[in-house]
């Protein structure tokens, strides 16, 4: 686990780290069973809504209209909720964001906070910031507090410790908790895991959540939860502190009539999610007194001026691209090296980067397009990934590397080839010639040299027919066949 | 009808069976068959590695050879997907709109080989015959993009003596995607052995498709493991029969 890092800018890149995990068999049971569960939960309540197709078109309708708009709704956030009697402060990157964080918590005298799971405070590494102060964050989400207490990082967005099964777990707590007879059923691990957390809901009075969704037009906040133990951190302490992504407001409360829908049956496979908490401001003397919202940038508004980029934002973070993705299957998410995984991490965390870093992610990807067909909000991540992949091109084409590269040699010197056909043929020719060294006595070939050595490494190759197709069309008509 | 092949590169010079197969099958049916020689290549690869520039003199190099024809056929799903999904955006990025009006003006146009049967032929029994157990794997751009649900089923049903079993996970990707193979072989080769596992399990002769790509792929690693099952394309399959006799064991 050493070489877990779920920052881009350190991680390895996507095809090493995936080698890595590739050899850990237990991880990928864990995944693949993980996900085939989810996913079939998922499938039996799409089937069963007959307005899927029409929910997803809202959905993404909703998300769209937030995004063109963005500026005018989060204006339209900040009134209403100070208004309400919360506070709004707006954080440019992770840097800004950790300092207001920390001031607030001075603030109050903070030593200590408990945390609603948040990928937003991960992806800005809040806790170690925070540890770094003086300031310990306990995490109260479960897939949350194992991976803290592991000292792990999350491999999925909405189930962080996926990748872990229940003897594992049970290891864990054992150790850490000091439960040397714990069982490793599902009800004593949660009863463990729930005595761990009471003591600190009743002890501390701060609390760090994320947020679902921003309501403009009321200036609400929505978390939805499987716990409960978020509601715990939302109504138990003095001081709450929400940090959200400024993609995360949609226009008007009537919006989560759509997002509340298909947001839990495309997460977890549920109609509805246990706990929804939807709350405006502040009320004397019921629930929390100090009401903070941290608006975090962090290179999203760079997505907004173009369409292409802008529909990564519209994501809700259910993960269901997660799950229904073959590749994200084989590897599970710390291949990815970001707190955001799977088809939505690869196009993510790139853009999010400004490119700089995590340029194979775009490239982590069969297109297959079964993470388009499951999104509740449309995103078309293929034709994002697509695109990404001619960033990473482009912004490479003067390196001395690159040029060198086999790859793009091989690239220009085949599309030169496609533009005449009679270079073409030549090159069919050519390639048969080239070939014959390396065909076994069976017709097949078993090993070659340089990138296509990759393929060989796992997979024969059929050996080049005598033939090509338009050489066989062209004797044909010689003959007087068929051509009419 | 006169029918446009547009063969595919790869097809053209590594499956030329299965243009053989295309030209039996629609010939048999009584259309005429247009083999331009001027094509290459869609310009997928270079599209889909992010090769943008260089996929779009071949885009508009293929719009121009086939755009007075009076339908294409192309037996290959994901070559089809390039087209249709993506020359129309190559279109508006390059801000030509005369190559805008001609892409939106051929697309109509362009088919899937299965697609054409059973859409603009109306046809579910090509009159094939076909005596082995066969399992059909549903390509990514097959399913998700040209959505062509059980149109290839349909077709396999009706070919007389053919055994047909169901795939499991039919639509899970078997790995290959282009030079994600190459870029990501490890990731790859855990995918197709999956694959793998769910071909075998039907105990099927023969895996089809309607992309050469993906069966490139799955025989591939079928031959270093389990050379008695192979890939076939399914226009080999619909061919079968009649007067062009059994493709299977057909060397090339």
């Amino acid at each position: 686990m050493s070489l877990v890092t779920i920052d881009p800018r350190k991680a390895a890149p996507f095809p090493r780290a995936a080698a890595e995990l590739l050899r850990d068999a237990q991880t990928r049971k864990n995944v693949a069973h993980a996900t085939d569960v989810i996913q079939r939960k998922r499938a039996a309540l799409v089937t069963e809504k007959e307005d899927w197709q029409a929910l997803r078109d809202a959905g993404a309708k909703i998300r769209r209209e937030a995004l063109v708009h963005l500026d005018t709704y989060l204006e339209q956030f900040e009134r209403q909720l100070t208004q309400a009697g919360g506070h709004v402060h707006w954080a440019a990157d992770a840097g800004e964001a950790q300092r207001i964080v920390l001031d607030l918590l001075r603030g109050v005298q903070a030593t200590e906070v408990i945390k609603i799971k948040s990928m937003t405070t991960a992806e800005i590494d809040l806790n170690r910031s925070l540890e770094a102060n003086g300031i310990h964050a306990i995490e109260t989400d479960l897939a949350e507090l194992i991976l803290q207490l592991g000292a792990d990082q999350p491999s999925h967005i909405i189930a962080p410790a996926l990748h872990k099964n229940r003897h594992q777990v049970r290891e864990l707590f054992a150790r850490e908790m000091k439960l040397p007879d714990l069982p490793d059923d599902p009800q004593a691990l949660t009863e463990a895991a729930r005595r761990y957390l009471r003591e600190k809901f009743l002890r501390v009075r701060t609390a760090i959540s994320g947020a679902n969704f921003l309501v403009a037009e009321t200036g609400s906040i929505c978390i939805v939860e499987s716990e409960g133990n978020g509601r715990m951190c939302l109504t138990l302490p003095d001081t709450v502190i929400a940090i959200a992504g400024i993609e995360k407001v949609i226009p008007r409360y009537s919006d989560l009539e759509v997002l509340l829908q298909t947001l839990p049956r495309s997460a977890t496979g549920e109609r509805m999610n246990p706990y929804n908490s939807i709350w405006t401001g502040v009320t004397p003397g019921d629930g929390p007194q100090n009401l903070h919202v941290v608006l975090l940038d962090n290179g999203r508004s760079e997505l907004l001026s173009h369409e292409m980029t802008r529909q990564t934002l519209q994501c809700i973070r259910c993960a269901a691209c997660l799950n229904t993705c073959p590749v994200y299957r084989q590897t599970g998410g710390h291949a990815y090296g970001s707190v955001y995984s799977g088809p939505i991490g690869a196009i993510l965390t790139p853009q999010l980067q400004r490119m700089e870093y995590a340029q194979s992610l775009p490239f982590a990807s069969s297109l297959c397009g079964a993470c388009y067909e499951v999104c509740p909000v449309k995103i078309n991540i293929p034709e994002v990934l697509v695109y990404l992949r001619s960033r990473v091109v482009d912004q490479n084409r003067g390196k001395l590397s690159s040029i060198l590269s086999q790859e793009r040699v091989g690239m220009k010197m085949m599309a030169r080839i496609f533009l005449n056909h009679q270079r073409f043929e030549s090159a069919q020719r050519m390639g048969r010639l080239l070939e014959k060294p390396f065909v076994g006595k069976d017709g097949w070939v078993h090993k070659l040299p340089g990138l296509a050595g990759q393929w060989t490494a796992a997979r024969d190759l059929e050996a080049m027919p005598a033939q090509t197709f338009r050489e066989w069309w062209q004797s044909r008509g010689k003959a007087g066949g068929s051509r009419q | 009808m006169r029918i446009s092949l547009f063969i595919t590169c790869y097809n053209d010079t590594l499956f030329p069976a299965t243009g053989k197969a295309v030209v039996s099958v629609l010939e048999r049916l009584g259309h005429q068959i247009d083999f331009p020689l001027e094509q290459t290549c869609c310009g997928q690869m270079h599209f889909n590695t992010g090769y943008r520039r260089e996929a779009l003199p071949l885009a508009k190099r293929f719009v121009s050879i086939f755009q007075d024809a009076e339908a294409v056929c192309i037996p290959s799903s994901s070559c089809v997907a390039m087209i249709r999904d993506y020359y129309p955006e190559l279109a508006r990025e390059s801000s030509d709109e005369r190559f805008m009006a001609n892409v939106n003006d051929l697309l109509p146009r362009v088919f899937e080989f299965t697609e054409l049967l059973t859409d603009r032929l109306q046809l579910e029994d090509v009159g094939a015959s076909f005596h082995h157990r066969v399992t059909y794997h549903a390509s990514c751009h097959g399913l998700r993009s040209l959505h062509l649900g059980d149109k290839p089923l349909r077709l396999l049903r009706n070919v007389a003596g053919i055994d047909l079993v169901e795939l499991e996970n039919s639509d899970r990707c078997c790995g290959f995607g282009g030079t994600f193979a190459v870029k990501n072989a490890g990731v790859s080769e855990a995918m197709v052995d999956e694959k793998i596992q769910s071909v075998l399990s039907t105990k099927a002769e023969i895996c089809t498709a309607c992309d050469n790509s993906c069966l490139m792929h799955i025989h591939g690693r079928l031959h270093r493991q389990h050379p008695e099952v192979r890939a076939m394309h399914i226009a080999e399959i619909l061919a079968s029969g009649g007067a062009s006799g059994d493709a299977f064991g057909d060397s090339r």
